[in-house]
C-alpha cells in the first residue's frame, strides 16, 4: 500500500515519467536475479512470497520479510529463483493470481505479506491444499494457513519511554498510517509508554490515512514541530520519510534546537543522518522494531522440519525477538536513563508482570500495576 | 489508392502497440534480459492456462466498463478523470447491498449492481452539474472527487461497513457475481458473470450514442455546443446527462469488482489505478465501444501476463508497465504515426 | 521591364487534382492588381505558389524581370514580396510592435531592443497613415487595426509587393473605406498590390487591372477602366449573372412577427438593445441595414431564444414566445439562418444527412420512440440536397469538407424546408461568392412569394437594398428609420446608420 502505481495513463509526462521511474527500479532490484529461470523442478523444499502494492523495495514490511526469506535460503542453499522467490502486486486484484502462480509453481510455502492478502489467502488455500500459506499481520482459520501476528504495542511502548525521556516540552507526537488494528496497536503501546516515564507529557496524534505520502508526512510533523512538539513517532511507512526530511530540515537550520524522531519496522537509523558544520549528528532516537524477518525465517524452518504450525495463529512478541527496539543515539542527552528504563520495563514484559494495551480501549484501563 | 479513414483509424493503435513492443524490446535488451523468453513468459502468463485466459477475462471485465466510462464522456466532449472515484463509490455502494440484505437472487444481485450504477451516476452528477450550471472545468472537479471518493468509501467501510476493521465481511451468495461454472472451467480462476454484464454495456453504449436520439443530441454537444443550443437541444443537462451515464458505466465497474473479483470492500491506501487505466484503454480503443473491448483485452492480457514474467523469465514485471506506457505515448501521438501511414500511402501512388 | 512579377503559365496539382492550370498573372509597378475568382477558383493556391508555401509543377516566376525559385516564404521576403492573410497571425497578448518584429527582433547585446523597433513601427506607420499606436496589446485592438498590424508587419519586413487575402472580409464599411485610403498611400509610396477578392464592387472602385480565373483555370486580365461589374461576373462564374434580383411587388398580409419594447443586454451586460420595435408581415421581406455591433446580434439572438431578453415582447402569429427555449420558438413557426455558420449553422463533424435534420432530428419520422432512423434521414438529405444544389460527395460527407457556399446552401435548405411563418436570416450570404449569392436570394425570395415573412440582417448595402422590401436601420440598439428601398438611397442609408440622421420613425416603426 506504500507506493502506488499511480497514472502512467494520465498524461504523457506521467508515462514518461513511469517509464523512467519503472527502469531504474527494475534494474537495480532485479540485478542480482539474472539467470533464474522458469519452471522449479527439483523436489526439495521451497518459499516464496507475494508483496502488497509496496513492492519490494519498500523499506519496511517487504524489504523485511524478503530479508528473512533471503537468508532463510542461503542457509539452507536454496537457489533464488528456484528454491526462493517473490512475486510483486500491482494492484490488490494481483495477490490472488499471485499466491495462485506460486503455488501452480510448486513452492511448499507462500508468505502473503500484509493484512490486505487475508480474504485472498483464505481463498487459495482453500483450493491449493498441497501447498501451505502463511499471512503476516493477518488471521486466517485454515489448516494449511499459518497466521503471523506481532505485538507492536511492546515495541512502541518501549519508543513511547525514549520519547518520554526525551522531550522537554512535555509534548510528543504521534504519526500513523492508515486506521486500523495494526497502527492502533502501535499508537496504544507509544501511548502507555511515553506516560509510564513521563505522565505529565502529552501525546499529540494524527493519522495520514496513506502509507505513501511523504509529503503529508511532512507537513504533518512540520506543524506539529512548530507547535512545540519536540519528539515524534511514526507507524506510518513512507509517510515516515516525510516527518524525517522534516526533522533533518528543522536541525540544520537551527543544529541548537530541540528535533528528534523515532523510526518504525526496522532500524531506520541511517535516515535521520544530518551534516551540520561538516560534523555528522542524527535526528533520530532509535527505531520500534517489528521482525517481519525473524518471523519469517522461524515460520520457513518450521516447515521444512515438518513442524509448520498450520491453523495456528503465532504472535511474537518482545520475548522471542519478534519485536524490539533499536539501539539508542548516543547523541540523546537522556540515553542511560532511557537504557536503564527500557531494560527495567523490558524485563516486566518479558516475565508477563506487565500486558501493554492493544487498543485504545485497553488504554484507557491501563495502569502500570 | 488513399487510404480510408476507416482503415487509418485500426492501423494507427495497431501500429501504436506494435511500436510499443519493440521498443520494449530494445530496453529489454539493452537491459540484459532475454526478450523472447520475456514475451514467451508474458504469453504464457496471460493464455497459456486455462486458469490465466479466466484470469485475463477477470481483469478485462473492469478495463471494459472503466474504458466504455471514459469514452462515452469523450465521444460528448468531456473528459471524465474521476472514473477511478465513481468506480469506488461503486464498489462500495455493491458491497453494501450484499453485505445488509438477504434476498433471494434473482432480486439481491440486480439490486447490487444497480446500487453501484447509481452510486457512480450520483458521484458524476456533481461535477456535471458544477460545469453545466457553473462552467466549472470537470477534469479539475473529477480529479478532486477521486479523492474525496477514496477517503469517503474508506470511511464507510470502517466505521459503517465493518466495526473499526479494514475490510467488510464477504457479500452474501446470493449477490454474487462469482460463477461456479466458470471456476470449473477456468481451474478456478477469478473468472465471473461481470463479463456478460460488460459487453452487454458495450452494446448499449453503441445504441445510445450511434441509435438513439439521445446519442444524437449528446454527441451534437460535444461537437458544438452552440449549434447544439441554435438546435434547441438543452445543452446544460446533455453535459448533466452524459456525466451521469459516464457514471454508470464507471459505477459498474466498481460492482465487477466487488460483487466478482473481491467479494468484499477494504479500506484502500491508495487509488486501484482500473479507472486512470481506463482512459489508456478508451484512448487506445479510439473511445469506441468494439475499439474498448479490443484495447480491454490487450491491457488485460498484459497486466496479468506480466505478473509472469519474473517467476518464468526473470524479468521484472515493471517492464510491461513500460510497454504500456510506451503505446500511450505512441497512440497519444498518433498524429505522428497518422502522418507516416499518409506519407506512404502516397508513395504507393507514384 | 514593367511588370515587377510576372507568374507565367503556372500549374499547380494536388494528387491528381489540378488546382491550378496555365494562369499567367502579371504584376505592373504601382499598381493595384485584382485576382477575381469563385471560392475555390484556386485564387489562394495561385497566391500560396507566390508566397512560397507550394512549388508548382509547370511554369515560371520573375521578380523585377529575374526568373526566380521561391521554395519557402522566407525567400519571397527576401525578394519583398509580402502577404496579409485572411486570418491574423498574431498574438494576442503581445503588443503591436512585439507582433511586428516577431521572428526578425533587432537586438542589442543579447537583448531585444524594443525602444529602436518602436520607433521603427511608428515611422513607417505615420509614413503610411497607418495611425497604429505600437504599444498597445494587440487584443486591446479592433479588428480593422489587427490588419493593419499585418500590413505593418509586411512593411518592417521590406515588402515591395503586398499581396491581400480577401482584406475585407472582416471589415466595417467604415474600416473597408480606411483600407481603400491606405491602399492608395501604399502605391504613392512605390509599392505594387495583388487583392485577393471575390467583390466586384470593390474591384470596380480600387484596381487598376484584374485578373479572372475560374475552375483552376486563367480566363484572362482586363483593364478595370474597360470593363463593368456585369461582364467581370460571367467572366468569374462562366455564366451571366443578375444581380438586381427580380423581384415582384411585395404583397405584404397580416403581422407574423411583431417585436415590443424589447430590451436586451449583450454578454458584457450592456443595454445592447433598447424599446425596439419592429414587425414583419407576411409575403414580405424586412431587411435590417446597420454597421455591425449595433445590436443585430443581440436582436436575432434574443427573437429566436438564445439570448435572454429583459423585457418587452416578441410575438409570432400572435403568440408571445419572448424568452422561450429555442426549440419552442422554433416549433411556434420560427425558421433561423444564423450569422455564423461554424458556430451556430452546423455540427461541423455531423455528416450533411445529420445536419439537415438538426432542428427536426426528434420528430418522426426521423426518430420514433426515442431511436433513431437513419435511413429516413438520409433519405430527406438526398432530397434537399438536390433540391438545394448542395454540391458535396455525399450525403454522408462531413459538413466540415464542403465549402461555405455549399454550407449555407445546405442550412437554407434545412430552415427553408421547415416551412416556417417567419425566417430570419442572419448575413445569409457572407463570404460566399456571386453565383451562391445570387442562389440564395432568389430562395429568399421564393420564400416571400409562397406568403412567408423573411427577416433579413446584413451589412451589405447592396444586398438589403436589392432584397428588402423595406428597410429598417438599426443604430446603438434602436431602430432609426424605416425606409423604402425604392424611395432612398445609400448615401441616405449609410448616413442613418452612422447615426448622424435620425429620421422622424414614430408610428412607422410599428408598423
Amino acid at each position: 500500500m506504500k507506493k502506488r502505481k499511480f497514472g502512467l495513463t494520465m498524461s504523457l509526462i506521467l508515462a514518461a515519467g513511469t517509464i523512467l521511474g519503472a527502469c531504474g527500479g527494475g534494474d537495480t532490484e532485479e540485478a542480482e536475479k539474472e539467470g533464474t529461470t522458469g519452471e522449479k523442478t527439483e523436489q526439495e523444499f521451497s518459499v516464496a512470497m507475494v508483496t502488497d502494492v509496496g513492492g519490494i523495495d519498500d523499506k519496511s514490511f517487504n524489504q523485511s520479510a524478503w530479508k528473512g526469506i533471503k537468508e532463510f535460503g542461503e542457509a539452507n542453499n536454496l537457489a533464488e529463483g528456484d528454491g526462493y522467490t517473490y512475486l510483486q502486486s500491482q494492484s490488490d486484484a494481483d495477490y490472488t493470481t499471485n499466491l495462485n502462480s506460486l503455488a501452480r509453481k510448486n513452492y511448499n510455502l507462500i508468505f502473503g505479506v500484509g493484512f490486505m492478502m487475508e480474504e485472498s489467502i483464505n481463498e487459495i488455500a482453500g483450493q491449493q491444499k498441497d501447498y501451505n500459506f502463511s499471512i503476516i499481520d493477518g488471521a486466517v482459520d485454515q489448516p494449511n494457513v499459518a497466521s503471523i501476528l506481532f505485538k507492536e504495542q511492546e515495541a512502541s511502548f518501549l519508543a513511547g519511554i525514549a520519547a518520554g525521556l526525551t522531550t522537554e516540552s512535555n509534548k510528543v507526537g504521534f504519526i500513523g498510517g492508515v486506521t486500523g488494528a495494526v497502527i492502533e496497536r502501535f499508537e496504544a503501546g507509544f501511548i502507555a509508554g511515553v506516560e509510564a516515564v513521563n505522565p505529565d507529557a502529552e501525546v499529540e496524534v494524527q493519522y495520514a490515512e496513506a502509507f505513501d505520502k511523504a509529503e503529508m508526512g511532512q507537513s504533518i510533523a512540520s506543524k506539529m514541530y512548530s507547535s512545540g512538539v519536540d519528539v515524534i513517532f511514526h507507524a506510518a511507512g513512507g509517510t515516515g520519510n516525510g516527518l524525517f526530511k522534516e526533522a533533518r530540515d528543522l536541525k540544520q537550520k537551527n543544529p541548537d534546537r530541540n528535533v528528534w524522531a523515532i523510526g518504525v519496522d526496522s532500524d531506520q537509523a541511517a535516515e535521520g543522518v544530518v551534516e551540520i558544520d561538516g560534523e555528522e549528528q542524527n535526528i533520530i532516537i532509535t527505531s520500534a522494531l517489528k521482525r517481519v524477518d525473524v518471523a519469517v525465517k522461524d515460520i520457513s524452518e518450521k516447515a521444512k522440519a515438518g513442524e509448520f504450525p498450520g491453523g495456528e495463529t503465532s504472535v511474537y512478541t518482545l520475548a522471542d525477538d519478534g519485536v524490539g527496539l533499536a539501539p539508542i543515539n548516543d547523541a540523546v542527552p537522556a540515553k542511560a536513563d532511557i537504557e536503564a528504563k527500557v531494560a527495567e520495563f523490558t524485563e516486566k514484559i518479558k516475565n508477563g508482570d506487565l500486558e501493554i494495551p492493544g487498543t485504545l480501549d485497553e488504554l484507557k484501563t491501563f495502569s502500570l500495576e | 489508392m488513399q487510404m480510408s479513414s476507416r482503415m487509418k483509424n485500426l492501423l494507427t493503435p495497431v501500429i501504436a502497440v506494435l511500436l510499443g513492443v519493440l521498443v520494449g524490446t530494445i530496453i529489454m535488451i539493452v537491459s540484459g534480459y532475454d526478450a523472447i523468453a520475456a514475451y514467451t513468459a508474458l504469453w504464457n502468463g496471460a493464455f497459456g492456462d486455462v486458469y490465466f485466459v479466466g484470469e485475463v477475462v477477470r481483469q478485462v471485465t473492469p478495463y471494459i466498463l472503466a474504458g466504455l466510462a471514459v469514452a462515452f464522456a469523450f465521444k460528448t466532449g468531456l473528459f471524465n478523470i474521476g472514473v477511478e472515484g465513481q468506480m469506488l463509490v461503486g464498489w462500495v455502494a455493491a458491497v453494501w447491498v450484499g453485505v445488509s440484505f438477504d434476498l433471494p437472487r434473482i432480486i439481491h444481485l440486480p439490486l447490487a449492481v444497480l446500487a453501484a450504477g447509481v452510486a457512480g451516476a450520483l458521484w458524476a452528477f456533481i461535477p456535471g452539474y458544477l460545469k453545466a450550471r457553473f462552467r466549472v472545468h470537470e477534469v479539475i472537479v473529477t480529479i478532486m472527487l477521486n479523492h474525496t471518493a477514496l477517503y469517503v468509501t474508506n470511511e464507510i467501510i470502517r466505521s459503517v461497513l465493518s466495526d473499526g476493521k479494514e475490510r467488510t465481511d464477504m457479500i452474501a451468495e446470493s449477490a454474487s457475481l462469482r460463477s461456479p461454472f466458470f471456476e470449473v472451467l477456468t481451474d478456478y480462476s477469478r473468472m465471473h458473470w461481470g463479463i456478460t454484464i460488460a459487453i452487454i454495456c458495450a452494446i448499449i453504449m453503441w445504441f445510445i450514442l450511434e441509435k438513439t436520439t439521445t446519442g444524437f443530441e449528446l454527441r451534437a454537444v460535444g461537437f458544438n455546443e452552440h449549434a447544439s443550443q441554435y438546435a434547441g437541444m438543452n445543452v446544460k443537462r446533455n453535459i448533466i446527462l452524459s456525466m451521469v451515464i459516464s457514471g454508470v458505466f464507471a459505477g459498474l465497474a466498481g460492482a465487477m469488482e466487488g460483487l466478482g473479483t473481491f467479494g468484499y470492500a477494504a479500506v484502500k491506501g491508495g487509488f486501484t489505478g482500473v479507472g486512470f487505466d481506463g482512459i489508456a484503454v478508451a484512448l487506445l480503443g479510439g473511445n469506441t465501444a468494439i475499439g474498448v473491448i479490443l484495447a480491454a483485452i490487450l491491457f488485460g492480457g498484459l497486466k496479468v501476463g506480466a505478473l509472469n514474467m519474473p517467476l518464468e523469465a526473470g524479468v521484472p514485471n515493471e517492464l510491461v508497465d513500460i510497454i504500456i506506457a510506451l503505446i500511450i505515448i505512441f497512440v497519444a501521438s498518433s498524429y505522428i504515426i497518422r502522418w507516416f501511414i499518409d506519407r506512404i500511402s502516397k508513395k504507393g501512388v507514384k | 521591364m514593367e511588370y515587377v512579377i510576372e507568374m507565367l503559365n503556372i500549374r499547380k496539382e494536388f494528387s491528381g487534382f489540378v488546382a491550378n492550370d496555365n494562369i499567367t498573372l502579371q504584376l505592373k509597378q504601382g499598381e493595384i492588381h485584382a485576382l477575381l475568382g469563385e471560392n475555390g477558383a484556386g485564387k489562394s493556391t495561385l497566391m500560396n505558389v507566390l508566397f512560397g508555401l507550394y512549388q508548382p509543377e509547370e511554369g515560371e516566376i520573375k521578380v523585377k524581370g529575374e526568373t526566380v525559385k521561391i521554395t519557402d516564404p522566407n525567400v519571397a521576403n527576401e525578394l519583398g514580396i509580402g502577404m496579409v492573410h485572411q486570418h491574423f497571425m498574431l498574438v494576442d497578448t503581445f503588443t503591436v510592435t512585439e507582433n511586428i518584429i516577431l521572428g526578425k527582433e533587432t537586438t542589442k547585446g543579447g537583448f531585444i531592443d524594443i525602444k529602436t523597433a518602436e520607433e521603427e513601427v511608428r515611422k513607417i506607420s505615420e509614413r503610411y497613415g497607418l495611425a497604429v499606436d505600437p504599444q498597445a496589446k494587440v487584443a486591446n485592438i479592433s479588428v480593422g487595426m489587427q490588419q493593419r498590424v499585418e500590413i505593418l508587419k509586411t512593411l518592417y519586413r521590406g515588402a515591395d509587393i503586398l499581396i491581400f487575402d480577401e482584406p475585407t472580409a472582416v471589415l466595417t464599411p467604415q474600416e473597408i473605406k480606411e483600407l481603400i485610403q491606405i491602399f492608395k498611400t501604399l502605391i504613392k509610396e512605390g509599392k505594387s498590390i495583388i487583392l485577393i477578392t471575390h467583390k466586384l464592387k470593390e474591384i470596380m472602385e480600387v484596381c487598376d487591372r484584374v485578373t479572372v480565373i475560374r475552375k483552376g483555370k486563367g480566363i484572362g486580365t482586363v483593364n478595370v477602366s474597360e470593363t463593368n461589374p456585369t461582364e467581370l461576373a460571367s467572366l468569374m462564374v462562366g455564366r451571366d449573372v443578375v444581380f438586381k434580383t427580380e423581384k415582384t411587388e411585395a404583397n405584404p398580409a397580416h403581422e407574423v412577427l411583431q417585436v415590443e419594447n424589447l430590451n436586451v443586454k449583450d454578454a458584457r451586460g450592456v443595454q445592447a438593445i433598447k424599446n425596439l420595435n419592429l414587425s414583419v408581415r407576411a409575403g414580405e421581406i424586412v431587411g435590417i441595414a446597420g454597421v455591425d455591433g449595433n445590436g443585430q446580434t443581440e436582436l436575432i439572438e434574443a427573437i429566436t431564444g438564445l439570448r435572454k431578453a429583459e423585457s418587452g415582447r416578441v410575438k409570432i402569429n400572435g403568440k408571445n414566445v419572448l424568452n422561450f427555449s429555442p426549440r419552442k420558438v422554433t416549433e411556434t413557426g420560427l425558421g433561423h439562418i444564423p450569422q455564423d455558420r461554424h458556430k451556430h449553422g452546423l455540427v461541423l463533424n455531423y455528416s450533411v444527412g445529420e445536419n439537415m435534420v438538426l432542428q427536426t432530428y426528434y420528430q418522426k419520422p426521423y426518430s420514433k420512440s426515442g431511436v433513431m432512423n437513419f435511413k429516413k434521414i438520409y433519405d430527406k438529405a438526398r432530397a434537399l440536397i438536390q433540391e438545394f444544389d448542395v454540391r458535396t460527395p455525399s450525403e454522408y460527407t462531413p459538413a466540415r469538407a464542403l465549402s461555405g457556399g455549399n454550407q449555407q446552401k445546405a442550412i437554407i435548405g434545412r430552415e427553408v424546408d421547415r416551412n416556417p411563418d417567419i425566417l430570419i436570416a442572419a448575413q445569409p450570404t457572407r463570404g460566399l461568392d456571386v453565383g451562391a449569392i445570387e442562389f440564395i436570394h432568389k430562395r429568399l425570395i421564393e420564400q416571400r412569394d409562397n406568403g412567408k415573412a423573411v427577416l433579413l440582417v446584413s451589412f451589405e448595402l447592396d444586398e438589403i437594398m436589392n432584397v428588402s422590401d423595406r428597410i429598417a436601420v438599426i443604430y446603438e440598439g434602436e431602430i432609426v428609420a424605416i425606409v423604402d428601398p425604392k424611395e432612398t438611397t445609400e448615401q441616405e442609408l449609410g448616413l442613418l446608420m452612422a447615426g448622424s440622421k435620425k429620421k422622424e420613425v414614430g408610428e412607422n416603426a410599428n408598423v
